[in-house]
């Protein structure tokens, strides 16, 4: 709870320092000062399980240690995000104070909807994490691509929120408790009535499309590629297992019941997104446009969860969120600052800049799943959830062959960088701090630290 | 007049909004259909709202079947957020290409 009242009052604060504060570096530190606060008083309520106020929430709000593990992990990723972007999100346009009120928008949002307990706040929650994202995408606003990527972002994201109420409405009438709390719905109890078996499926359409989960993916290519750099970094991580934490909460406690029948569905979508992920990522020139199919892709591992839906899955799901967010975050730091983000940019990055090259390698085997990396952990506790589930063991295989399938491109850049010859200057050497060398050390040290003990974040989860 | 009724206008009113999403190819009257969607989705909500309130099995229950009118509100409010945010993303397209045409958007396929 405190998290939701902190980012929402910090986004207000940032909003004014755009207004009265001339400096254009003092939002920045202002935002990390937000930033740090919240992962504080996030900590002492996962800590001591106590808000600072206890304001009666009518019970539409649950705070269980799963919950507040998982807004941590969005914090102290979004604060790596800012110590790494910071500089990057002031070179974007004018207004960098309203940039960072509106991701404090979103961190609000994705409060909302890591702690929701009925379907009105997922639906609240939802839109507050969605629409400052359709400003964000468009901020670059004399470029077209980013009109372009912002207008097709909001049509498609307003479409699927058309969908998702619509199926609200056909669970609340199905439902003889007329009801919306999530744990109230009481489905799976005697037979299914034809009106919950739709509002089932136009929920999954929803938070498929919210998650960009394939079929439902194909917006999601064109706006990350199109949004300024910065902000797509931000849309593929936070807001993306944000999405995941909504669906699985969902699918959990009202249909966990009745898992056996929509389990078909899911398997269908996990191995599409699965097929169309890798696949296409493969023949990407653009590493942008390859990490927007990869996350397509990693999205397909997290969908394991909701396909396993047990102890496990939950604990990967939060070691995931970490891991991937984490890896993703660095790259793209590294990234932005490239002059040619094609996968030659990075050509002879291993002579030039030894210690950008040495983290983006470890960024990327992070993402592989190599042993030793949180990302090894992570996708090793989705597939044990998966295995622990007990029907439909084959798609572990399918999830592994995929998995190697995407080390082909990831492993690309990775030659580019070590074993091609420079050409030209790759990245401006005053682009370079010593800053953000060791800040982009100590997440690559995180990530080795998760991939050794990951005992250290899930632990957390039973904390409560 | 039953609930089947109400459930038919919704469906066909979300239905003619989701024909004029993939269909039409400017951007106000695609806008103007998800409206559409959403306000299909607000007459379901009032309706169930009337027929749980007559059924006995939700007077029983702790929660109250006015809920579902006051979600009703709610959309209200945030499809009025979403038309500000989505006609300002509209505006920015117009300025820079003269043009409101969805097929515009074909710059990034390669």
């Amino acid at each position: 709870m405190n998290a939701i009242l902190f980012s929402a009052v910090w986004g207000i604060v940032m909003m004014f320092s755009g207004v009265f504060i001339k400096s254009k570096s003092t939002p920045k530190y202002l935002a990390i000062a937000g930033i740090v606060l919240l992962c504080i008083v996030n900590g002492a309520e996962l800590y001591t399980g106590m808000p600072l106020y206890n304001y009666d929430t009518m019970n539409m709000l649950s705070t269980t240690g799963f919950n507040l593990t998982f807004l941590e992990v969005i914090f102290g990723c979004t604060l790596f995000y800012f110590l790494l972007n910071g500089s990057d999100i002031e070179k974007v346009g004018e207004h960098v104070g309203e940039y960072f009120a509106l991701i404090f928008f979103v961190l609000c949002g994705v409060a909302l909807s890591a702690t929701y307990q009925t379907l009105l706040l997922l639906f609240i929650g939802i839109e507050i994490m969605s629409i400052p994202l359709y400003i964000l995408t468009g901020s670059d606003k004399r470029n077209l691509k980013s009109n372009e990527a912002s207008l097709k972002y909001f049509l498609m994201g307003a479409f699927s929120t058309g969908i998702l109420l619509m199926g609200i409405a056909f669970i609340y009438g199905g439902n003889s408790n007329a009801s919306f709390y999530i744990n109230q719905l009481q489905i799976g109890v005697g037979p299914m009535p034809v009106m919950v078996t739709f509002g089932l499926v136009f929920l999954m359409i929803a938070l498929s499309f919210k998650v960009s989960a394939a079929p439902f993916h194909f917006w999601a290519p064109d706006v990350y590629d199109g949004s300024p750099t910065v902000f797509s970094s931000f849309m593929m991580t936070i807001v993306k297992v944000a999405g995941f934490i909504a669906f699985i909460r969902l699918f959990q406690y009202s249909f966990g019941l009745v898992n056996v029948q929509w389990q078909k569905l899911i398997i269908v979508i996990t191995i599409a997104t699965f097929v169309i992920g890798n696949i296409t990522a493969v023949f990407q020139q653009s590493v942008k446009r390859m990490m927007a199919y990869s996350s397509i892709a990693q999205a397909g591992f997290m969908l394991l969860a909701i396909f396993a839906l047990n102890d496990k899955a939950k604990e990967g799901l939060i070691l995931y969120a970490a891991a991937y967010s984490l890896a993703t975050i660095g790259f793209f730091a590294i990234l932005v600052r490239m002059n040619d983000k094609t996968i030659e940019g990075f050509n002879g990055l291993g002579k030039t800049q030894p210690v950008l090259a040495l983290t983006a390698t470890l960024f990327l085997l992070s993402l592989t799943g190599i042993p030793l990396t949180a990302g090894f952990q992570a996708k090793f506790y989705m597939l044990m959830a998966a295995v622990q589930n007990g029907s439909n063991f084959w798609i572990v295989i399918v999830a592994v062959l995929f998995a190697a399938v995407s080390a082909y491109y990831y492993f690309k850049v990775i030659q580019a960088i070590y074993f091609k010859q420079p050409q030209g200057v790759a990245i401006e050497a005053e682009n370079v701090s010593s800053f953000y060398k060791v800040m982009l050390v100590i997440t690559a040290v995180i990530i080795i630290i998760l991939g050794a003990y990951p005992e250290l974040l899930i632990g957390w989860v039973y904390h409560l | 007049m039953g609930i089947t009724s109400y459930i038919i206008l919704s469906l066909t009113l979300f239905t003619i909004g989701i024909i004029g999403v993939l269909v039409r190819r400017n951007a106000i009257i695609v806008f103007m259909c998800v409206e559409l969607m959403l306000n299909a989705v607000n007459l379901l909500l009032v309706a169930f709202s009337k027929m749980h309130s007559a059924s006995t099995a939700a007077k029983a229950s702790l929660t109250f079947a006015s809920d579902a009118q006051i979600f009703v509100f709610f959309i209200m409010i945030v499809a009025a957020a979403e038309v500000s945010v989505g006609l300002a993303i509209i505006v920015m397209m117009y300025r820079n290409t003269h043009s409101i045409d969805v097929n515009f958007l074909n710059r990034l396929k390669n």
